[in-house]
């Protein structure tokens, strides 16, 4: 029994999966993002601040590396997706894209001597990743929701109809609410992520209420968000295979899939469990239960715009041009190809797993980020 | 405007993959000198080699960052850029992207940070481990991306689907196990093993020039020496290999490679020469102004045979009965019915005719492999620029000897004579590291420049291939990457000098 067994449609499903579990990961890894809005806040000394920046440092590059593979997993399984939505929302990407292009260097360059843009410039470069890059992929995510103004021709070519290129997204409230939604988010698991990682009690002490003021507003937009999505009318496939507007669309799919509607309860209730026993117990450990939670949340999130009959990158322009998981996917040989490939994951994720381990074991300290050989951000 | 759209967006990925390619060959072979530095140090337990291990460390990382920071954009522009061509090829294309992401990039990540913060954390055998498999990771992504861009200059292993319009992967394997991809492949991380031992042998031999960390640089050379030699030869053995590839696939590459417009049996391969600005494929002025050739090596390289006939530009162009060399002309009726034929089969499936959809579809099929023909707009427009192709190619050649001879000259007097007495050769030493760069540089011209005008060979044209977008978002985004880049190369240079001059003594 191997992947070219399955049909079509069960490929599609899995590889839409598969992507949704990415999201997720990936909305969990951008502690470090809002951990680089944080370090400014958190520190009272130069050497606090490197501790805090050296936290995030040795963390950074496996972000940096989900959001890579995301991008070439969607070019895999759902080219079309890939070519219209880059393609087409071109800045928006790209404006995403410079947000991640300034990130990479800033850590390995902001402490060397003659480093030609300053300390200042590349501690700024660190904040706008975690801020602008954030918020900016939140809201393109939301657009999942609102939809997007595009058609595809006969030849399956996407012809974007807005000149502001994907920022007009911007242009509808509405998709603000998961751009603020995640910007909080990754500030709530930036701070818990220093509580474990760090050995200063003032530190410690600084994140703990960033926490708390952090939740209210993350509950606020993360809510409203809900509110948003459960309320409005959504883009549903009929038997056909026609796109039409179907009131409640969002919400129905949870009431559909039971399964996803219950693990998005639980990842939502873990998230919160871990705010409350940060906010009110000062337990240390709760980055490891945010994660889950977040992880949870966000792939069944995607994964019930995929699956259930919905268009997942709907357009408004052009009803009919909407994306599908079934009418963007790669062929099947492909998808059962990528299948193997997938297979992969759980070793790689077993790998970071055991090298992170191997790494923190030791918390970073004063003592060893001020040591005459250290190597440091 | 528009019809400027494809060369800015040429423009743009040229702009943004050379800038990419000047610290990618870096990563590949600096990783693997670390990796046996850092072997010889276990070895030893000599602090000598510790420290010249973490030297070239902090300098890989410094190039590491940045070639992090310009890749990232790589993943993505092909959909922001090139929506068209995602799609027709995305099948294919994808998929070698996402495994480089899978199996690549993430040993990369993870074990350049136990690499660069682990010393003290894990154990040392943890840590030699996790050295070598930043280097092995570095040069895996490598081997994915090749296999997709050697798949884009020899499509094989698909089929194209009429009713998604585009082609689809049916064999695996072969795209993977395709010889261009193979030699491809081969090519290009042997040329950055090669930028990497011309980087520690140059940054060496300042060292001895400055009469300076003596010990260190002389260990450092002898690493650099010996791998530099034995990568260098099989970088050139190598590039025979590729080059009877492109004559096999891309004949038209060739062609301008040598500047042959017409074709000979016993051809020479030119050593040197300077092409003749006015000549064209329309007229009959001569190839050369001047030229020096090896006699027979030209059908030698590509046929493995001194009497084979290699064609030249006016035979690919305008055909050759003779060589059954079909013309441009022709292909392009063929690519035209092709085009005519997908056009009737979607209409017959929208008036459900089973019957004028089989047969437009077997026309479609019989004239498949000129699809991409069928929308050039004149038969000369296959033929790439020549004389950037021709130079590039005569400039990367001649450096790659150049390097074999210094290689083996800096190795021979390490060896045997105090090298450090040999100014001359420790300044040409010195200045080879910017050779080095050259020399990769014009590589990627030749295989990228030397092959317009396809996106994929035969099937698409880079014109077919762009995003539909207006060209000032293009020409706007072009000038924030060159300025961005800029500031970033100008920043990495300066951090790379500085932590030279501290040198393997100071704190990194």
């Amino acid at each position: 029994m191997g992947f070219e067994n399955l049909d079509f449609l069960t490929l599609q499903h899995f590889w839409w999966f598969v992507i949704s579990l990415l999201f997720g990961l990936f909305a969990f890894m951008m502690f470090v993002q809002g951990g680089q809005t944080l370090f400014g806040k958190l520190s009272s000394n130069e050497t606090q601040k490197t501790m805090l920046i050296n936290s995030m440092g040795r963390k950074w590059e496996i972000t940096f590396t989900t959001f890579v593979l995301l991008g070439g997993a969607l070019f895999a399984a759902f080219p079309l997706f890939y070519a219209t939505s880059f393609g087409g929302a071109y800045w928006v990407w790209m404006a995403i894209l410079f947000c991640f292009i300034i990130q990479a260097i800033s850590y390995e360059y902001r402490k060397k001597p003659d480093n030609f843009l300053g300390q200042k410039t590349y501690e700024a470069f660190l904040y706008i990743n975690g801020s602008v890059g954030v918020f900016l992929l939140g809201v393109a995510i939301s657009t999942f929701f609102s939809g997007s103004v595009f058609f595809i021709d006969s030849n399956n070519f996407s012809h974007w109809q807005h000149n502001a290129r994907g920022l007009e997204a911007l242009l509808n409230p509405f998709n603000y609410l998961l751009g603020f939604s995640l910007v909080y988010l990754s500030k709530i698991s930036g701070s818990m992520y220093f509580i474990n990682n760090i050995n200063d009690d003032e530190i410690k002490q600084k994140a703990f209420s960033s926490i708390k003021v952090n939740a209210v507003l993350f509950l606020l937009f993360f809510l409203s968000f809900l509110a948003w999505i459960f309320t409005k009318d959504g883009f549903a496939l009929n038997a056909d295979g026609v796109v039409f507007m179907q009131e409640y669309k969002y919400l129905l799919n949870m009431a559909q899939m039971p399964i996803v509607f219950g693990l998005f309860l639980l990842g939502i209730v873990t998230v919160l469990s871990a705010i409350y026993m940060s906010v009110f117990k000062k337990r240390e450990s709760c980055i490891k239960t945010i994660g889950v939670g977040i992880v949870l949340t966000v792939t069944m999130l995607i994964v019930s715009i995929g699956y259930n009959n919905t268009a997942f990158y709907p357009s408004t322009y052009d009803l009919q041009s909407s994306l599908t998981i079934m009418n963007s996917s790669s062929s099947h040989y492909t998808l059962s190809v990528m299948g193997y490939v997938s297979l992969m994951i759980p070793i790689v994720l077993a790998y970071i797993i055991f090298a992170w381990y191997s790494m923190d074991k030791v918390k970073i300290t004063k003592e060893e980020i001020e040591a005459p050989d250290a190597h440091n951000y | 405007m528009e019809e400027h759209l494809v060369d800015w967006s040429r423009a743009q990925f040229a702009l943004t993959v050379m800038y990419h390619w000047i610290f990618v060959p870096l990563t590949l072979g600096l990783g693997f000198i670390v990796a046996i530095m850092e072997t010889i140090y276990l070895k030893t337990g000599s602090q000598l080699w510790k420290k010249t291990t973490k030297f070239w460390m902090t300098l890989f990382a410094i190039n590491f960052a940045i070639g992090v920071a310009t890749g990232i954009i790589m993943e993505f522009e092909f959909g922001t850029n090139w929506a068209n061509y995602s799609w027709f090829v995305g099948d294919i294309f994808g998929a070698p992207l996402a495994i480089e992401g899978v199996l690549a990039f993430f040993m990369e990540s993870t074990f350049f940070a136990v690499m660069y913060f682990g010393w003290e954390k894990v154990g040392k055998k943890f840590h030699l481990l996790s050295t070598w498999l930043v280097a092995i990771g570095s040069n895996l992504s490598a081997l994915w991306i090749l296999v997709a861009n050697g798949w884009m200059q020899n499509p094989i292993g698909m089929t194209f689907n009429p009713d998604t319009v585009r082609n689809e992967m049916v064999d695996f394997w072969s795209i993977i196990l395709s010889p261009i991809a193979t030699s491809k492949f081969l090519h290009t991380i042997s040329s950055g093993f090669v930028m990497g031992s011309l980087f520690v042998v140059g940054v060496s031999a300042w060292y001895l020039l400055k009469n300076r960390d003596v010990a260190f640089a002389k260990n450092s050379i002898l690493v650099g020496a010996s791998f530099g030699l034995i990568v260098s030869l099989f970088l050139a053995f190598n590039g025979d290999e590729s080059g009877h590839q492109v004559a096999v696939k891309q004949p038209m590459k060739l062609a301008a490679m040598e500047g042959l417009y017409e074709g000979k049996t016993e051809a020479g391969l030119v050593a040197a020469g300077i092409l003749n600005p006015n000549k064209t494929a329309t007229n009959d002025e001569s190839e050369f102004l001047v030229k020096v050739e090896i006699p027979y090596a030209l059908s030698i390289l590509s046929y493995r045979d001194p009497k084979a006939f290699v064609p030249g530009i006016k035979d690919l162009v305008y055909g050759n009965e003779e060589y059954k060399i079909m013309s441009v002309k022709e292909k392009m009726q063929k690519g035209k019915i092709a085009l005519a034929s997908l056009e009737a089969y979607k209409e017959a499936k929208k008036e459900k005719n089973e019957q004028k959809a089989l047969q437009a579809r077997q026309t479609l099929e019989e004239n498949m492999q000129y699809f991409g023909y069928g929308h050039l707009k004149n038969v000369e427009d296959v033929i790439p620029p020549v004389a950037t192709t021709f130079y590039a190619f005569h400039i990367m050649v001649s450096l790659g000897g150049w390097f074999v001879a210094l290689f083996a000259l800096l190795l021979f007097f390490s060896i045997k004579k105090d090298i450090q007495k040999y100014k001359l050769l420790l300044l040409s030493a010195l200045w080879s590291i910017p050779l080095g760069y050259i020399a990769g540089e014009a590589g990627w011209v030749v295989a990228e420049v030397g092959r317009q005008p396809w996106a994929i060979q035969d099937l698409m044209l880079v014109g077919t291939a762009t995003t539909h977008i207006a060209t000032t978002n293009v020409i706007i985004s072009f000038w924030l990457f060159a300025l961005l880049f800029t500031l970033l190369l100008i920043a990495e240079i300066k951090i790379m000098l500085k932590q030279i001059k501290i040198g393997p003594e100071g704190e990194h």
